[in-house]
């Protein structure tokens, strides 16, 4: 029976993600089950400069091909394909990134394995994995039991207690057999944010509007209370796609991880997504008609009324108390 | 450009999804579905790119939930021609939804195939990656905006990292791109666009293949998550939950 844990250590502009020390946990509790190793896979040229931070697995796997440099889908499924076809790994961890949703499923197809996604929590049964997932926007768990190996596992970012960084691994370069095929998709640089906007991730305070502000025209509102509280407006996704903010003020995966004194969410379900940029905060209150939203589960206060009933009458008392 | 655009339903998150007496499925009796959201931004990049390149846009679907009124609304919007997968059930997992697709998409023989990146309902990492390898064509997903690129046979897909940075990635065609979101919101189109549609839009039916693969996951139950630290829940009108956060923040010095 396959024993070993393969964690992909994903490399992002040069800093391994942050989810990584939490798959390489994952990957442990796996893996004691049975008496396996956790293994570390880094891709690229610079991988072995990651290694000092990978100590919490017992083997650090570094595959230095130039077509790994920068992302792309085909070289990666690839070389993950061919490590996982010489390690035999009882899993394969990777996270719910813009990367792993590319590379999860990819590889899952052409391997023929089990792939679940939302992973929360894996617990080893036997020889069968016993996977928490959440799905629905965060407002459904299933508990999905997986028999076949290697099973591919997508984790949420923030399910897992982050494994240490100090540790004694050794790197084993990785030579493939045959140079890697650039494949039909090639990267092509970098495309950054643009300078000038209000830098959302430096604010004590802020007002973060969801779907439920339902219209641009009721922004205003949310400004006039950004203003009376001296921080500023963010949003989650739907916000953004509709145009009503520069994407600089994206909270969550996509967009910016934000730690303020004080997250008023507005009108915001708390998908996973949305939580990840945002969970740190020191106090968040939320605001939503649904009583059973996801944001309730990580706000600290909560009120189930409509934002826009709310948002005035909420600028008006903090301008009393100001004076 | 020649694309293909899948759209699925899901179940509407406004009402709490009900549970089956088994506890591994849905019981969708009283559930509302509504279009995928990103299958959504997935049919506006398809039009814009029609718009501004000429080309043709195909709708595929699975015949489930309220799948013709996505269809004709699809149609109003601009999109050439509709398949319509026929099938008596709710559509399969993921990975066997994409072997349906691809045997619908196979014929159109398009250039592109556009597919949300992600839909709430779906447990095993989404239809589009598999559509992909199923038909053999390669992936990128995680787009948000796609532009016919310089060189020939090729798109740029923008993919998104963290921080709102993101990579553009060269697409060789055919290619099969998971959107994320359009270069543009999905357009409105009013109702009596999609009225009209609804007289003149034959859907072309589409003979479901056989799945035969056997699931690689089983749910053992669906549940729905425990209430971790619920938030404190204020109450009173919007004047008293208005003052009881003003003195929230005041005690932590958040107003002065
Ligand atoms: C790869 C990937 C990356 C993503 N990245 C991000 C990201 O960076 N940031 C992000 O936010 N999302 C991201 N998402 C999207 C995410 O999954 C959710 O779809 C999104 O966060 C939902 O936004 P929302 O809460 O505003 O909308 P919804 O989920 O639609 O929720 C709207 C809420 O408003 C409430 N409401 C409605 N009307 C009112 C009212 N009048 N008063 C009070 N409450 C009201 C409703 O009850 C509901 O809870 C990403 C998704 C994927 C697949």
């Amino acid at each position: 029976m396959a024993k070993d844990v393969l964690v992909l250590a994903e490399v992002y502009r040069d800093a391994l993600a942050d989810v990584t020390w939490e798959l390489l946990a994952a990957g442990r509790t796996i893996a004691s089950a049975t008496g396996g190793q956790v293994l570390a896979l880094v891709l690229g040229p610079n991988g072995a400069a990651h290694a000092p931070a990978l100590g919490a697995a017992d083997r650090i796997m570094v595959v230095d091909d130039p077509r790994l440099a920068d992302y792309a889908p085909g070289p990666y499924v690839a070389a993950l394909q061919e490590v996982t076809a010489a390690e035999q790994p009882r899993a394969v961890l990777l996270g719910a990134t813009s990367i792993g949703w590319d590379v999860a499923p990819l590889l899952a197809a052409r391997i023929n394995a089990p792939l679940v996604t939302g992973c929360k929590e894996i617990q080893p049964e036997g020889e069968a994995l016993r996977v928490a997932t959440s799905f629905c926007g965060g407002k459904m768990m299933a508990e999905v039991r997986v028999d076949g190996a290697p099973a591919i596992c997508m984790v949420l970012p923030g399910s897992f207690r982050p494994a240490d960084a100090a540790g004694q691994a050794k790197i084993e370069p990785r030579k493939l057999p045959s140079p890697l095929e650039p494949g039909a998709v090639r990267f092509d640089g970098w495309v950054l944010p643009e300078a000038g906007d209000v830098d959302i991730t430096q604010q004590d305070v802020l007002v973060s509007v969801g779907r439920g502000i339902q219209q641009k025209d009721n922004l205003e509102l949310a400004e006039n209370l950004a203003g009376a509280l001296g921080g500023a407006v963010c949003a989650s996704r739907p916000v953004i796609d509709q145009g009503w903010l520069p994407a600089t003020r994206q909270v969550g995966k996509s967009g910016m991880t934000v730690k303020p004194k004080f997250y008023l969410a507005l009108g915001i379900s708390g998908a996973p997504e949305h939580q990840e940029g945002m969970k740190g905060a020191d106090l968040i209150i939320a605001v939503n008609t649904d009583p059973q939203a996801p944001i309730f589960d990580i706000a600290h206060y909560g009120a189930e009324v409509d934002v826009l009933d709310l948002l005035p009458a909420l600028t008006e008392a903090i301008e009393a108390k100001r004076g | 450009m020649n694309i293909a655009v899948v759209v699925r339903q899901v179940p509407d998150l406004i009402e709490p999804l009900e549970i089956a007496p088994s506890g591994t499925e849905f019981d969708f009796g009283s559930a509302s579905f509504l279009l995928n959201e990103s299958d959504d931004h997935a049919l506006e990049q398809a039009l814009l790119l029609k718009e501004a390149h000429g080309g043709h846009v195909t709708v595929v679907a699975l015949d489930f939930g309220d799948v013709d009124n996505t269809l004709y609304t699809a149609a109003a919007k601009g999109a050439d021609r509709i398949v319509k997968i026929a099938r008596d059930d709710a559509p399969p997992p993921p990975r066997a939804a994409a072997v349906l697709y691809a045997e619908a998409i196979k014929p159109i023989a398009p250039e592109l195939v556009l597919v949300g990146v992600q839909a709430h309902d779906e447990l095993d990492g989404g239809v589009a990656p598999f559509l992909a390898a199923a038909l053999g064509m390669p992936y990128v997903g995680v787009i948000r905006g796609v532009a016919v690129g310089a060189e020939p046979g090729a798109v740029a897909a923008f993919k998104e990292f963290p921080g709102a940075v993101m990579a553009r990635m060269n697409v060789k065609l055919p290619a099969v791109l998971g959107i994320l979101g359009a270069d543009q919101p999905p357009r409105y189109v009013p109702v009596s666009r999609i009225r009209g549609a609804m007289k003149t839009t034959q859907f072309e039916e589409s003979a479901a293949a056989a799945v035969s693969s056997e699931p690689l996951t089983a749910i053992a139950r669906l549940y729905p998550p425990a209430a971790g630290s619920r938030a404190e829940m204020l109450s009173g009108s919007e004047t008293e939950i208005a003052s009881r956060i003003v003195d929230i923040l005041a005690q932590k010095g958040l107003v002065k």
